[in-house]
């Protein structure tokens, strides 16, 4: 009890401190976009993540070639996954070829040479590899978390708010999609989807991707669908439409956030595992996962091979799961979790003072 | 003196470590509690009532810190290992909480769970751990012992299951039963009936008991001693006389003035002639209110041929226990709930049988406060949103008139213009209950229908609460359905009060006829449950009940 009493002047300070900018704008009202607009980019991590995955995608998707149907727009790097320039012996550590030439050790001078990145075993420049391969990889991930994302939440959604035989039916399609054994439907799809394009991979892949989203959107449905506000705002003239996507979807953000940022995440490591098994993005076209899976027994020796497509990899995923985090604490007005009475009496005993 | 107290309480203090700073919950707290004497903690929420009892056995979450000294039976419990505190904790010092459905376990039948405690405390086998169980159950007048020991939490009723609970309580004689709001999830009868029984056993047993509530009437109805907090600090203590009769601080004054008091409020003439009754607002003929069945679940009752009128401008209280139908009718009323048979109308239209296109245009003649205004008000919306609502969706209004018609609302219930931009958890629960009031009234309803709006409000809180309704009932004059189970409350507001039992409408008519001369048994049985914050007059009153009950 005192608990609630003592959060009652603290939110007062944390309203009159972290949250003046909302609690100054007092004539203005606001709504819950706006609110959450806000309340997004004063979470310091996630608007960092934001600035690093755009400048990684406009970086990535600037650096080469780009092709859309005729027309050719010119990329700022200079070799092509295309090109096969002469391997570079000289410099380079214990006999090994293609070493990178990149320099940013403190001390030396800084120079990117002409392989930053190093070269393959044929001498492609890796950069141009890299770069190809965080452009196939971000795409997937995007459409897979897109797709995934959008039939998950809308089926979900139908299923839990009406309830009923639309809810049977939609289950039982959940139930026999998670039957499908993904990764030997994609590895079959993969195989022809190296002639058409990992695009038709990764609409295939999403639209597989879905059921645990839908499940979850559905159980959160079912609670929330219960709670007096939504009675409130049937009284207030709100049609079913509205009562779902406004009322009851924004309680559920938090969650589904959560639940697409795994997807994400989880997509960038079933490219990479479909196309370890040779099933995903096929050579010539590579991807992160397929550079990685490429030179795995060069691991020791030319580790540079695995560095870059890592970063790339660690660094989007990192980013996506920060924006994940901000969009859940934008949408959540209780950031800090409350402790309840029954909290305290299955919290752990302390006799002792201090934490 | 100290030596022959159970419970011995010295310069106790709890602070919550939030945000890296302490905060203090409570603060130098004394205490001492002798065997069979009850000791009662009253203060609002957040005054640190609860905070003392669970910090009592070291039940506190770890962000608390305590210092002082705790002496059970000599004791120091404080400073105790906790293997010590295990063995004093159920073996001396028995709880029993308010809510007895999240307290009990639900996969456990409660003689399992009786059986557990003993078992825990003394050598004891099975057979023998049962028998007592079932000596404990029927000491706690459950009905059937010899059944209810094999029954879970969900097949007994709220009081069966407080019942429950203090027989585990009580499972190995404690020396000091901690009572956290024991009876405040309860109805007025089996509120009465729980504390006749907790002084019964007090008496048997000789325990003391420390026992914290809200509730002056329940105060006055069992303790000796009175503990008076406000925001953790003890701001008053003394026998219960003289708290009750000659209270010294401004504040316990206060909380007693609060009290709402049966048959103490000033007579409301009913705002129309009996000879020219004008249209009813809300007219109920013979409705019957049915829960289809579910899965395995029969199909369930839960209103019969139930009818009501209520005219423009007055408020009608509809009472009765929980169970009984009356949160049905209620959202009947707003079509919240279909109709089996019968007829309801608002302002002559027709709501049984209607469309969802008939019912929004019906919805803008009535207006709802619900229960809990935790779960009334959509946490992820900024309230000034929540309120605006219903004029934004019948079209009234958008942008900025819509802003403006949004800070009159909140003047008109009394909040300030700049919480419109709060999200609900910010504000206490009286705000959000204002709040549920604003958008309630946001379409100027003729039929303002508020479903137990203070059950959930401190009594501080509800006085203000009930202060701001009537006042803009006097303001506004709609009609209101009032529901409630508080028939002090009720007493407070209506002009004319219906009571109801088991789906059906037992007696209803002007609100002195029901308060003065019920002619009913159930409503004279209501009447007398009340306990009122009195100590000298509620002990006539638990005699003649008693009297009435045999």
């Amino acid at each position: 009890m005192k608990i609630f009493g003592k959060k009652e002047p603290l939110t007062g300070e944390i309203l009159a401190g972290g949250e003046s900018a909302i609690a100054n704008k007092e004539t203005e009202g606001l709504s819950q976009g706006q609110i959450v607009r806000r309340r997004f980019f004063r979470h310091r991590a996630a608007v960092i993540a934001l600035v690093m995955i755009s400048s990684i995608v406009v970086f990535v998707f600037t650096a080469l070639d780009t092709k859309i149907g005729p027309i050719r727009i010119p990329g700022w790097w200079r070799w092509s996954v295309e090109d096969i320039p002469e391997l570079r012996y000289e410099d380079c550590p214990g006999g090994t070829v293609g070493c990178p030439t990149l320099s940013i050790r403190p001390g030396a001078e800084f120079g990117l040479g002409t392989h930053p990145f190093g070269q393959d075993d044929i001498g492609r420049d890796y950069f141009a590899l890299v770069m190809n391969g965080a452009r196939r990889s971000l795409m997937i991930m995007f459409v897979i978390g897109a797709v995934s994302g959008f039939i998950g939440v809308v089926v979900g959604s139908i299923s839990g708010f009406y309830g009923g035989a639309v809810d049977a039916v939609l289950m039982r399609l959940v139930d026999f999609l998670q039957t499908v054994p993904t990764i030997i439907i994609a590895a079959v799809i993969g195989k022809a989807a190296g002639k058409v394009g990992p695009l038709y991979l990764a609409l295939f892949l999403g639209l597989l991707g879905w059921t645990g989203l839908a499940r979850l959107v559905r159980a959160q449905f079912l609670s929330l669908r219960e709670m007096e506000f939504v009675d409130a705002a049937r009284v207030a003239g709100a049609s079913n439409i509205r009562i779902a996507f406004k009322h009851i979807l924004p309680n559920a953000v938090g969650q589904i956030i959560v639940i697409i940022t795994l997807i994400m995440a989880g997509a960038i490591l079933t490219e990479t595992a479909l196309s370890y098994l040779g099933f995903g993005v096929v050579a010539p076209d590579v991807s992160l996962g397929l550079l990685i899976s490429q030179f795995e027994s060069a691991f020791t020796t030319r580790p540079w091979l695995f560095w870059w497509p890592g970063f790339f990899i660690i660094s989007i995923a990192l980013c996506v799961n920060f924006i994940g985090d901000g969009l859940r604490d934008a949408f959540d007005p209780r950031q800090r979790r409350r402790i309840t009475k029954k909290d305290r009496l299955q919290a752990k005993v302390q006799t002792k003072a201090g934490v | 003196m100290s030596k022959e107290n159970i419970l011995q309480i010295s310069d106790f203090n709890v602070d919550f470590w939030v945000d890296g700073a302490w905060y203090p919950a409570v603060i130098d707290m004394n205490l001492g509690l002798a065997a069979g004497k009850v000791t009662a903690i009253v203060g609002e929420s957040g005054s640190g009532k609860s905070t003392t009892a669970m910090g009592l056995m070291s039940l506190l979450a770890s962000n608390a810190r305590m210092n002082g000294s705790v002496k059970v039976k000599g004791e120091e419990m404080l400073a105790a290992k906790p293997s010590v505190l295990q063995r004093y904790r159920g073996r001396e010092v028995a709880y029993i909480f308010q809510e007895p459905m999240t307290a009990l376990n639900p996969l456990f039948t409660i003689g399992y769970q009786i059986v557990e405690t003993l078992r825990a405390h003394f050598d004891m086998g099975p057979k023998e751990a049962h028998t007592r169980a079932l000596e404990l159950i029927s000491l706690v007048d459950l009905p059937d012992p010899e059944n209810s020991i094999n029954k879970y939490p969900h097949q007994l009723s709220g009081g069966q299951r407080q019942r429950a609970m203090i027989a585990q309580a009580l499972a190995c004689d404690p020396a000091l039963l901690v009572a956290d709001e024991p009876t405040t999830a309860l109805d007025v009868t089996v509120q009465a009936e729980i504390l006749d029984l907790m002084r019964g056993l007090k008496d048997k047993l000789n325990s003391a008991i420390l026992l914290i509530t809200h509730d002056m009437g329940v105060v006055a109805d069992m303790a000796d001693e009175i503990l008076v907090m406000k925001d953790g600090i003890t701001v008053e203590k003394g026998t219960a006389d003289q708290i009750f009769n000659k209270p010294q601080h401004p504040y316990t004054q206060q909380l007693l003035v609060a009290v709402p008091k049966l048959g103490s409020s000033k007579k409301r003439d009913i705002p129309y002639k009996e000879s020219a009754k004008p249209a009813p607002v809300l007219k109920i003929t013979d409705v019957t209110i049915e829960y289809p069945k579910r899965g395995r679940q029969p199909a369930f009752t839960a209103v019969k041929n139930f009818n009501l009128e209520i005219y423009p401008g007055e408020i009608v209280g509809l009472v009765g226990e929980s169970g009984s139908g009356k949160t049905t009718v209620g959202r009947a009323a707003i079509g919240l709930l279909p109709v089996k048979s019968g007829s309801i109308q608002i302002v002559g239209n027709e709501i049984a049988g209607a469309t969802q296109k008939e019912l929004f245009k019906i919805r803008r003649h009535t207006g709802i406060v619900f229960q809990d205004p935790a779960s009334s008000l959509n946490p992820r919306l900024p309230i000034g949103e929540s309120i605006g609502e219903p004029i934004f969706l019948a079209g009234i209004a958008k942008n900025f008139p819509l802003e403006q018609m949004i800070e009159d609302l909140l003047d008109q219930v009394e909040l300030p213009r700049s919480y419109r931009n709060r999200y609900p958890h910010e504000l206490s629960g009286g705000q959000r209950q204002r709040v549920g009031i604003a958008r309630a009234l946001a379409l100027t309803p003729d039929l303002l229908i508020a479903d137990e709006p203070t059950s959930a409000l401190d009594v501080l809180v509800q006085a203000r609460f009930l202060e701001l309704l009537t006042g803009l009932q006097e303001k506004l004059k709609f009609a209101c359905l009032f529901i409630s189970h508080d028939l002090a409350v009720v007493d407070i507001l209506a002009h004319r009060i219906a009571v109801m039992q088991d789906g059906l409408l037992v007696e209803e008519g002007d609100r002195d006829a029901i308060l003065l001369h019920p002619k009913n048994d159930y409503t004279r049985r209501l009447i007398s449950a009340v306990p009122v914050p009195d100590p000298a007059e509620q002990r006539i009153r638990r005699e003649a009940r008693l009297a009435l009950k045999k």
